[in-house]
């Protein structure tokens, strides 16, 4: 009897939540349906090359951005946690930051320091995607922190990096080879994350005049009616797309341990 | 507690060490020839683990040299002293099959393929495992596990071999197993060995030597034999088997004569203070007899009363109390036709002068304080 209502309750809350996020998607889709004829909307979005462009461009910025992210923090995180543990709360208030100060503040502090001599970055394009992924890793900081950290815990990496030193391996090699391969599945849903932060975000890109989604999301929906819901949608399917891929790739090598454990 | 330098394969000398105002380890000097297998046991706290680490590098030591076959390695970082360590939990790569674990430090070495696979074959076939060559850590059992560590250590030909509490986080039974095959391999090896551990046990049946210490103190170094039957201190005593502490007064110190309980005993070792005052005496329960009949042997007798008698398998340990209220236990091999005396009985204690130790009493253990340590330390 308790079993059975305890079973309603949990239905109750996994419907509420698939209503929660399914709602706005579906009812995106049936606004963009609105076109006429049906699916002109996403034919239209798809024929302007200026999607396929941002989007690329998008998808390419979150990527480096996610590398650059992990080269800072897998390294800050381990070190932190292995000889400066008395540090880590500070270090976690340090990337909680990018939830208290506004987005608004970072980009125009950039602005204001890097375009003008001795780093004018602002002044090219290259220099302007710079500070575009230096954005962009101080976004994703407390999201890929807080994975790193955590995969760091479900791993004994002091014995690890001892057993590792006693062998003769060096900082280096003890990171590349026994430190982030088994951080792989904590490094995945850092990297989701920052990837799907990336391809939506919208003032950075902006402000720096980058020919980023978030801007072209926004310039679209100035202009035309049904086609911004379509790139919406097609945007959130291949970013979708673009995490499993990630989850693929990533998995690779786990899958070779399930194979590994049948034989 | 002498000091021995300049001929040792493993020499440490006047090592100290300090975590703020802590003192880890003080004073501690060790010289191991070649092949030789040396613990060290104490309880936690003790220093033994900081020692260890000391040798493989990972802590550095305030004051004080280690040599290794002759060269000074104070200063190296641990990656470069080829030393193998073994830890109490494990740590084997979770990314890497077990003959990629144990091939780990020749890679690093850039050893050819060739010459990895091979020594990984052999070291596999040494720990009697070469079936699971291509298995994962997580699909073996921690004993399993534990041998894989000692292959991976071994793998790298360490000069020394360093093994922290190796067999804590595993079961009685294999514990056993395990301690004979890594005595074995280390005999067959004939590779310097240093084990720390806080069980007796394992330091006893191990070990060529063992380092007994307490509060970052080295209380003694010794034989098993040594340790066990001579104990140099009352911590030793008690720390090492079982043992009777009681009390008792100096009756004549010249004659070696001390008054336990209203009864006069005679103890083979030297008494020193004046007549009345209180010294610590440690009898091993397993050199009391219950023997009423004839005198003059000798022997000590005691007069006691059974207070309960507690079956431990191979041993019956009889608990007695002596005129005083002063407890006294008794260990007797079991066998089906012993006549086990009952509680409340009168029994007579029979042990000779060798079994009555005299201790100093400066070094009474204090495990309290010896915990304290361990938490400041953490």
């Amino acid at each position: 009897m308790r079993r059975r209502r305890g079973r309603v309750a949990w239905w109750l809350v996994f419907l509420i939540g698939v209503l929660y996020f399914v709602l706005p998607l579906y009812a995106t889709f049936v606004f963009s349906l609105k076109a006429k004829p049906a699916f002109s909307a996403y034919a239209d979005a798809l024929s302007d090359p200026l999607f396929a462009q941002s989007l690329g461009y998008s998808m390419v910025v979150g990527i480096v951005t996610i590398f650059a992210s992990l080269a800072l923090i897998v390294p800050t995180a381990y070190w932190v946690q292995l000889r400066v543990p008395r540090a880590r709360s500070l270090v976690e208030f340090v990337t909680l930051l990018p939830f208290v100060i506004p987005a608004v503040v970072l980009v125009f502090g950039l602005i204001r320091v890097y375009s003008r001599p001795p780093l004018p970055f602002t002044h090219t394009d290259l220099g302007s995607t710079f500070l575009l992924v230096a954005g962009y890793v101080v976004l994703s900081l407390p999201y890929m922190y807080r994975a790193v950290d955590a995969g760091l815990r479900a791993i004994d990496i002091r014995s690890l990096t001892e057993a590792a030193q006693s062998m003769g391996a060096g900082w280096i090699t003890i990171i590349l080879r026994i430190i982030l391969p088994n951080l792989r599945v904590a490094l995945l849903s850092g990297a989701f994350l920052t990837l799907a932060i990336v391809v939506g975000e919208f003032t950075i890109a902006s402000f720096l005049a980058r020919p980023a989604f978030g801007p072209y999301l926004n310039l679209l929906s100035g202009y035309e009616v049904y086609q911004p819901a379509a790139v919406a949608l097609i945007s959130f399917g291949l970013t979708w797309l673009a995490m499993i891929a990630i989850a693929v790739i990533g998995r690779g090598t786990r899958v070779r341990v399930q194979i590994g454990g049948a034989r | 507690m002498t000091s021995e330098t300049g001929t040792g394969f493993l020499e440490l000398s006047h090592v100290q060490k300090r975590f703020g105002t802590f003192t880890a380890v003080e004073d501690f000097d060790l010289s191991a020839h070649r092949g030789e297998f040396v613990s060290f046991l104490g309880p936690s706290g003790c220093g033994k683990t900081t020692t260890l680490r000391m040798i493989a590098g990972f802590e550095h030591p305030d004051t004080g040299t280690i040599r290794v076959g002759g060269k000074d390695v104070t200063g190296l970082p641990p990656n470069k002293r080829n030393v193998g360590m073994v830890f109490q939990a494990y740590a084997l790569f979770p990314n890497m099959t077990v003959a990629d674990n144990v091939g780990f430090g020749m890679r690093i070495k850039k050893q050819p393929k060739s010459v990895i696979q091979k020594r990984v074959g052999e070291l596999l076939e040494l720990i009697n495992m070469p079936e699971k060559a291509d298995r994962y850590p997580y699909q073996l059992s921690g004993g399993q596990q534990q041998r894989v560590a000692l292959a991976r250590a071994l793998a790298i030909e360490p000069q020394v071999l360093l093994l922290d509490e190796p067999l804590s986080a595993l079961d009685a039974k294999i514990r056993v197993a395990l301690r004979h095959e890594i005595r074995e391999i280390q005999r067959q090896l004939g590779i310097t060995t240093v084990y720390v551990t806080h069980d007796q046990e394992e330091a006893l049946e191990l070990s060529d030597r063992v380092v007994v210490m307490s509060a970052g103190r080295m209380e003694q170094v010794g034989t098993p034999f040594e340790i066990y039957n001579f104990p140099a201190t009352a911590f030793v005593a008690s720390f090492v088997g079982t043992l009777n502490a009681v009390e008792a007064r100096i009756a004549d110190a010249g004659d070696r004569r001390l008054t336990l309980a209203g009864s006069q005993i005679t103890t083979a070792s030297d008494v020193s203070g004046s007549a009345g005052e209180l010294v610590t005496v440690a009898i091993r329960p397993e050199m009391i007899t219950f023997d009423g009949t004839g005198t003059g042997d000798g022997h000590n007798r005691l007069a006691a009363t059974v207070d309960d008698v507690a079956f431990l398998g191979a041993v019956v340990r009889v608990r007695t109390k002596l005129g005083d209220g002063t407890s006294i236990s008794v260990d007797t091999f079991n066998n089906p036709n012993l006549a086990v005396p009952e509680a409340g009985s009168p029994v007579i204690l029979r042990f000779p002068p060798q079994a009555c130790l005299v201790l100093a009493r400066d070094a009474v253990p204090d495990e309290t304080d010896a915990l304290a340590a361990a938490e400041a330390m953490l």
